[in-house]
């Protein structure tokens, strides 16, 4: 456990929010106490603690106001970008970045299957996988319509986190047609896969 | 020409840097108001450009804006600057035909190739226009600042003002909201598709929205900058003595925005906003993150059209035809006193 204090103090936004972010990211587990001194500072260092499933205790004095965040033992930065629920008792800290349809190079109709019995297999794994990411063509894995999308359904149910990357789901059209877990973007899957141990499928 | 971050030389960029909206209108107050016949539109109701008529068939459209860098690349700074000035005239329905160039420049911190990519920027999207640059003034300053005053025509009956909006109008957005948020995220340096989305829309002049809805019987129209949605939404349901339903579900929202939002990264205009508008009415279903958007002050936002309710999906598959993609239906007008309502 570590105590931290930021003193934002003098900083306009967003640097009270980046300097929050920056501290939280370098500290294990403590107290983080940010300094403002003007309430929009402060309300939006709120809301980022929110976004990364921290509660803030806010105290007023002398006009300026100290933030206090604290970061638990088990709480995974990579549980905030991607709110990966922590709650899943199975739930272990891997990551999967599936960038295609299919499993592996070669046969198309062979990587049908493997990737088939991949995501079938996986439902069997313990600890279950933390996420899957899908990007490119792996996003037609999440679609309506999809071999594995009976798979992917149930490991969502169990908490795994299940994302899809938008820019991909808008270039192949198919952002309509998601059928499990969230669209995402190019910054949270940075945050989640650089946070955890992630395969790339 | 050296890397400089323009953006660090300023502590707030565009629309952003704008004097609260209740702040302004307690000065505005003070001043005797002059009365003159010729004035179609001026400052009383708030509207983007004022409109001075010539003769029966001519009226002069008028405005001037400028602000701090809000992104760090000079020539893509004097693009947003000059086509968020443009805006205004297009808001009324006008042709651009002459600018002025505003410059501030702080000559002893940065160099002159920085302020030539800046007028550059600038020169181009006037040109793009149709209009041109016939001159400027330029002071020493600490902190960069360009925009320009623009000179418009329009026929003094086809004024669009933000007061003529009427119960049972649709409104039309053209460009997707979140430029104040993501403007705010690029500080941070995060978030760098939606920053290039938000951008890029701010470089896009509403030239092509405004011919569109030229074709169409525009009760009302404003351009979506400084005091947010929510600010211009107010200011046309004042103008027009009527009461707005937003439709908060279809709201065009920049990629990332409402991430953004929700971590905190929400500029400080966007809560002046929030504090003068007290006419607004959220349904309790609608997000933090999406409030944020409404009053997020946006630079170079798009065109509100308050539009028939029988031309409004004609108008809107014309814009979409036209290439305006993120022109969307958002909400309607009814009866009322400027109450506005987001569901």
């Amino acid at each position: 456990m570590s105590d931290k204090v930021v003193d934002c103090r003098g900083l306009v936004c967003p640097q009270p929010v980046i300097q929050t972010k920056k501290t939280l990211e370098a500290v294990e587990s403590g107290r983080i106490t940010i300094i403002v001194d003007n309430e929009v500072a402060k309300i939006n260092v709120i809301k980022f603690a929110a976004a990364k499933g921290l509660s803030a205790a806010v105290e007023e004095k002398n006009g300026h106001y100290y933030i206090t965040v604290i970061k638990g033992t088990g709480q995974q930065s990579v549980s905030a970008a991607a709110p990966i629920p922590g709650s899943a008792p199975e739930a272990g800290g891997q990551v999967y970045l599936i960038t295609q349809d299919t499993l592996g190079h070669g046969a198309p109709e062979l990587g049908a299957v493997l990737m088939k019995a991949f995501m079938t297999t996986l439902l069997e794994a313990r600890p279950q996988p933390a996420a899957l990411l899908f990007i490119n063509s792996g996003i037609r894995l999440t679609i309506q319509g999809s071999p594995v999308l009976e798979q992917l359904q149930m490991l969502a149910e169990r908490g795994v986190t299940v994302l899809a990357c938008g820019t991909c789901l808008d270039y192949y059209q198919l952002k309509e047609q998601l059928s499990v877990g969230e669209v995402t973007n190019m910054y949270t899957i940075v945050e989640t896969i650089s946070h955890a141990k992630a395969v790339t499928l | 020409m050296p890397v400089v971050r323009l953006t660090e030389y300023s502590q707030r960029g565009g629309c952003a840097a704008k004097l609260g909206p209740g702040e302004l209108a307690g000065v505005l107050k003070q001043l005797p108001v002059t009365f003159n016949p010729n004035v179609l539109v001026g400052i009383a109701t708030s509207d983007d450009a004022g409109v001075y008529k010539l003769n029966a068939t001519t009226a002069l459209v008028q405005t001037v804006d400028f602000f701090t860098p809000i992104v760090d690349d000079p020539y893509l700074f004097g693009q947003i600057a000059a086509a968020n000035s443009l805006s205004d005239i297009y808001a009324m329905g006008a042709t651009p035909i002459t600018a002025l160039n505003l410059v501030a420049f702080p000559n002893c911190k940065l160099p002159g190739e920085v302020l030539q990519a800046i007028l550059q920027g600038g020169q181009d999207k006037v040109a793009e226009s149709g209009a041109v640059i016939i001159g400027g003034h330029s002071i020493a300053d600490d902190e960069p600042k360009y925009g320009l005053t623009v000179t418009g025509l329009a026929h003094p009956d086809k004024i669009w003002t933000n007061a003529g909006a009427q119960p049972g109008d649709q409104l039309v957005l053209t460009k997707a909201l979140g430029t104040g948020i993501l403007t705010s995220a690029a500080r941070a340096d995060l978030f760098p598709q939606g920053v290039a989305a938000a951008t890029a829309g701010m470089a896009a002049l509403n030239a092509v929205a405004a011919k569109v809805a030229a074709g169409f019987s525009v009760h009302a129209c404003t351009d979506i900058t400084g005091f947010g949605l929510l600010g211009h939404l107010y200011e046309v349901a004042a103008g027009s003595k009527v009461s707005i339903t937003v439709n908060s579900a279809a709201l065009p929202l920049l990629p990332d925005a409402a991430e953004a939002a929700g971590m905190g990264l929400v500029p400080a205009g966007a809560y002046a906003n929030r504090n003068y508008l007290k006419t607004v009415t959220f349904a309790e279903h609608v997000q933090e993150n999406i409030r944020d958007i409404c009053f997020d002050p946006q630079t170079s936002g798009g065109l509100l059209l308050a539009i028939p309710a029988k031309q409004a999906e004609e108008l809107l598959a014309a814009l979409h035809d036209a290439g305006l993609a993120q022109a969307c239906l958002i909400g309607q007008v009814m009866d009322g006193g400027g109450e506005i309502y987001v569901r």
